[in-house]
């Protein structure tokens, strides 16, 4: 081939190879332009509000494409499924209590994702703004509303390796105290201290403003720990145990535990403790699911399936009945009463 | 120094000069401009996806990826291994374009499969494939640049390809993110794009890299000239590349990963945590920079020296992360040095290699050096962690630079007359290459 018909073959190929891809692009947007789709719950009119009282009602992030996919949204606690009400704020991940929310934002940069978790009133002001290491993946709010924890996942190192590990930090929304990593504290397992490099913290659930429960994975091995906010300590309570969720009466934790013969990828099966018997069983949910699950009440459990859609589905917590949908297009809800 | 060398050259070694893109000024061949090019345009394509596969996993996908780095490690070891391959394949029969580009296209069609590898076991085959490719190209691809340069440039011939290779791999997630903006969620199209930026890549290397590397000569392939796998094998007894295998192993195994520099980075000198993500990009511009004149220099001074001194400044970098000192400057000297590192130590410890491994066999050669140099950094990245795990950061960072200076001892006594000797493997290279 001589050099002229060699450019021209590039330049042919250059042509096409454009066209591909800009075909994928305009496809993408037609597929998805900003209009509400059809035979979907219309918009309610009205304001998302997290303060306690009124009709009890569910705020979540809406998954729905269209204007308002990704905003926090509300739908009654007896219709989740029925027309939402939008609320102009766009949330990764976002949890609510007592009058208080967290939302965990991304923003696009140049070069990066921007990540921020943004401590919301009961009206969905921001009251106070934290830049994120990583993208979101857990969010809580104590009972009372006063502290506020979340687990992003940090990727320092995209350009040569993917290693991945954890960060979870808790803030006193009243005094706007940072504890920036749980790895501060200090962990006894079995009476000893326990201080491994590898550890990662996730999924920390309140008790109250001073005590929560969270995951310490080690060594390919995940504990239940008890932490304590005030002296920054931590013990190790059970083994196999992640993601914990505790039931608004205090008296049973909800988790994933990894079950051996399940595929590597996603291992886990839903789980309850009795707190009182430490006793465990699981729920009738047969698929494996990778979410830290909420209670709608004290007997009901939520939850989001990775890679199967984007609804949100519940089950009983005692083990019997079988899941269902709850809301279509949803992630992260909150109870709000 | 290399002048024996050059002098026992072939013509049709000296040709590249010739054909170079600006003549007369002793340029780089146009064979690396191209490598260069392919390299730069496949690094946009890979890091495009590299950069938004982790949201990709938690955002788009609910999956944690927590395994998927795990995965990724076993990942790299096997892409090790592939290298050995691609590089023994290569040099049967001079075929490196073909299996360049077999490793090239390979990675390219592993894109559009993205698409529809919607579970962590298929994202993980995927990736699997891609670092099949990474791994059957990375040797061919190295003796092409030898291959086709002259002895005497051929650490600016290294400089300009990783200098180019990085300017892609830092444009991909620009690229990701720009689409990403314009396109909410549309990782769809940032595969395709991906894809398409790959396979434009692949054509170019078909279009421009000539068939036979100029120094393996015209001529098709003889059967005489299809080194066996013991050929390959027996590289190993050269005195020359022994040598300088065993001084790049034990550095390697002193060489803390990137990752625990970004940790420790961001530990003992308190670097923001919103800071983390840009870290690497530190190290990339350093390496950028640096990669054509510390090539040039090696050159003039000799590839051995500077491979040394990359060494040293890694050295440099280890002492700064355990001083106690929290100025704003030292994150910056840190990755500077971290940079320099590279561009101290990747192309040229090629450059070093390709001098002591005849033309036919320069493949497997290279590849031997990598794989030896890959496995050496894997288990001294274990051995890190296990220190830091028993001993604490500080205390392992504290060995690893004993480690190190250890090595550099080792590897200066170990070698210093390195610089006859490369004439020495000129010698015999020419004694192999006598076929044409």
């Amino acid at each position: 081939m001589t050099n002229r018909n060699k450019l021209l073959v590039l330049l042919a190929s250059v042509l096409v190879l454009a066209s591909v891809a800009g075909v994928v692009g305009w496809s993408y947007q037609a597929d998805r332009k900003d209009h509400v789709q059809a035979g979907k719950p219309a918009a309610g009119a009205g304001t998302v509000s997290l303060a306690p009282g009124g009709p009890p009602r569910i705020v979540f992030r809406s998954l729905e494409y269209g204007p308002h996919r990704d905003e926090l949204s509300s739908v009654p606690a007896d219709a989740p499924d029925g027309p939402r009400t939008y609320s102009g704020v766009k949330c990764m991940r976002f949890y609510a209590a007592a009058g208080t929310g967290i939302c965990l934002q991304s923003e696009m940069g140049a070069y990066s994702e921007t990540y921020t978790a943004l401590v919301l009133d009961s009206s969905l002001q921001e009251t106070r703004r934290i830049p994120l290491a990583g993208i979101p993946n857990r969010a809580r709010v104590s009972p009372s509303g006063h502290m506020a924890a979340w687990t992003v996942f940090v990727g320092g190192d995209g350009y040569a390796q993917k290693t991945f590990s954890t960060r979870t930090s808790i803030l006193d929304t009243r005094t706007g105290a940072l504890q920036p990593s749980l790895e501060e504290y200090a962990v006894t397992k079995d009476g000893k201290p326990f201080h491994p490099a590898d550890a990662n913290f996730w999924g920390v659930t309140f008790i109250d403003d001073e005590h929560f429960y969270a995951t310490l994975g080690s060594g390919g091995k995940t504990y239940l720990i008890h932490g304590d906010v005030t002296t920054k300590t931590a013990t190790t309570l059970r083994t196999n145990l992640e993601c914990p969720s505790l039931s608004p009466d205090g008296t049973k934790i909800a988790f994933k535990k990894r079950v051996p013969g399940l595929p590597e990828n996603l291992p886990w099966r839903l789980y309850v403790l009795d707190l009182k018997t430490m006793q465990e069983h699981p729920v009738a949910e047969t698929r494996s699911l990778d979410d830290q699950v909420a209670w709608s009440d004290d007997n009901n459990l939520v939850y989001s399936l990775p890679d199967y859609d984007a609804h949100l589905y519940t089950v009983p917590a005692d083990g019997s009945g079988a899941p269902r949908v709850l809301a279509r297009e949803a992630l992260s809800p909150a109870w709000v009463r | 120094m290399y002048v024996s060398e050059s002098r026992g050259s072939t013509p049709a070694a000296t040709t590249p000069t010739a054909r170079g893109l600006f003549p007369g000024r002793s340029a780089v061949p146009t064979t690396v401009l191209v490598l260069g090019t392919v390299s730069l345009v496949t690094d946009i394509s890979s890091e495009m996806v590299t950069a938004v596969l982790p949201l990709y996993l938690v955002a788009g996908l609910g999956l944690s990826p927590l395994g998927f780095g795990l995965l990724d490690g076993v990942y790299n070891g096997f892409s090790a291994l592939v290298r050995l391959v691609g590089g023994h394949l290569a040099d049967r029969g001079g075929r490196h374009k073909t299996v360049a580009a077999l490793g090239y296209g390979l990675s390219a069609i592993s894109k559009p499969l993205l698409l529809a590898a919607h579970t962590l076991p298929l994202i993980g085959a995927v990736l699997a494939m891609d670092r099949t490719g990474k791994g059957l190209r990375t040797a061919p691809r190295d003796a092409l640049i030898s291959l086709s340069s002259p002895p005497e440039t051929r650490g600016r011939a290294f400089g300009v390809h990783r200098a180019m290779d990085t300017t892609g791999a830092l444009l991909g997630p620009l690229v990701a993110f720009l689409i990403l903006r314009q396109a909410p969620e549309g990782y769809n199209v940032v595969f395709t794009v991906s894809f398409c930026v790959a396979a434009l890549a692949v054509i170019v290397l078909l279009l421009f890299v000539p068939s036979r590397a100029p120094e393996l000569g015209a001529t098709p392939a003889s059967a005489a000239e299809r080194p066996s796998l013991r050929a390959a094998v027996a590289l190993l007894g050269r005195r020359e590349l022994r040598r300088l295998m065993l001084c790049a192993v034990v550095l390697s195994l002193a060489t803390v990963s990137d990752s625990f520099i970004y940790l420790l980075l961001q530990r003992q000198l308190g670097v923001p945590d919103r800071w983390i993500a840009l870290l690497p990009l530190g190290t990339a511009v350093a390496f950028l920079l640096l990669a054509v004149p510390l090539g040039r220099w090696a050159d003039r001074v000799g590839r051995w020296r500077v491979f040394i001194g990359g060494h040293l400044a890694l050295l440099a970098a280890y002492g700064l992360l355990l001083t106690h000192v929290q100025s704003g400057w030292l994150p910056y000297a840190v990755l500077a040095l971290h940079g320099a590192f590279y561009a101290a130590t990747d192309g040229v410890l090629m450059a070093a290699a390709a001098g002591s491994v005849p033309a036919v066999l320069r493949s497997s050669g290279l590849a031997l050096v990598q794989t030896g140099q890959a496995a050496a950094r894997f288990v001294g990245s274990i051995a890190f962690g296990a220190a830091w795990t028993a001993w604490g950061d500080r205390s392992a960072l504290i060995g690893a630079a004993l480690a190190l200076a250890l090595s550099l001892v080792l590897s200066i006594r170990l070698r210093p007359a390195a610089e006859h000797s490369a004439a020495e493997g000129s010698a015999e290279e020419k004694g192999v290459t006598g076929s044409d």
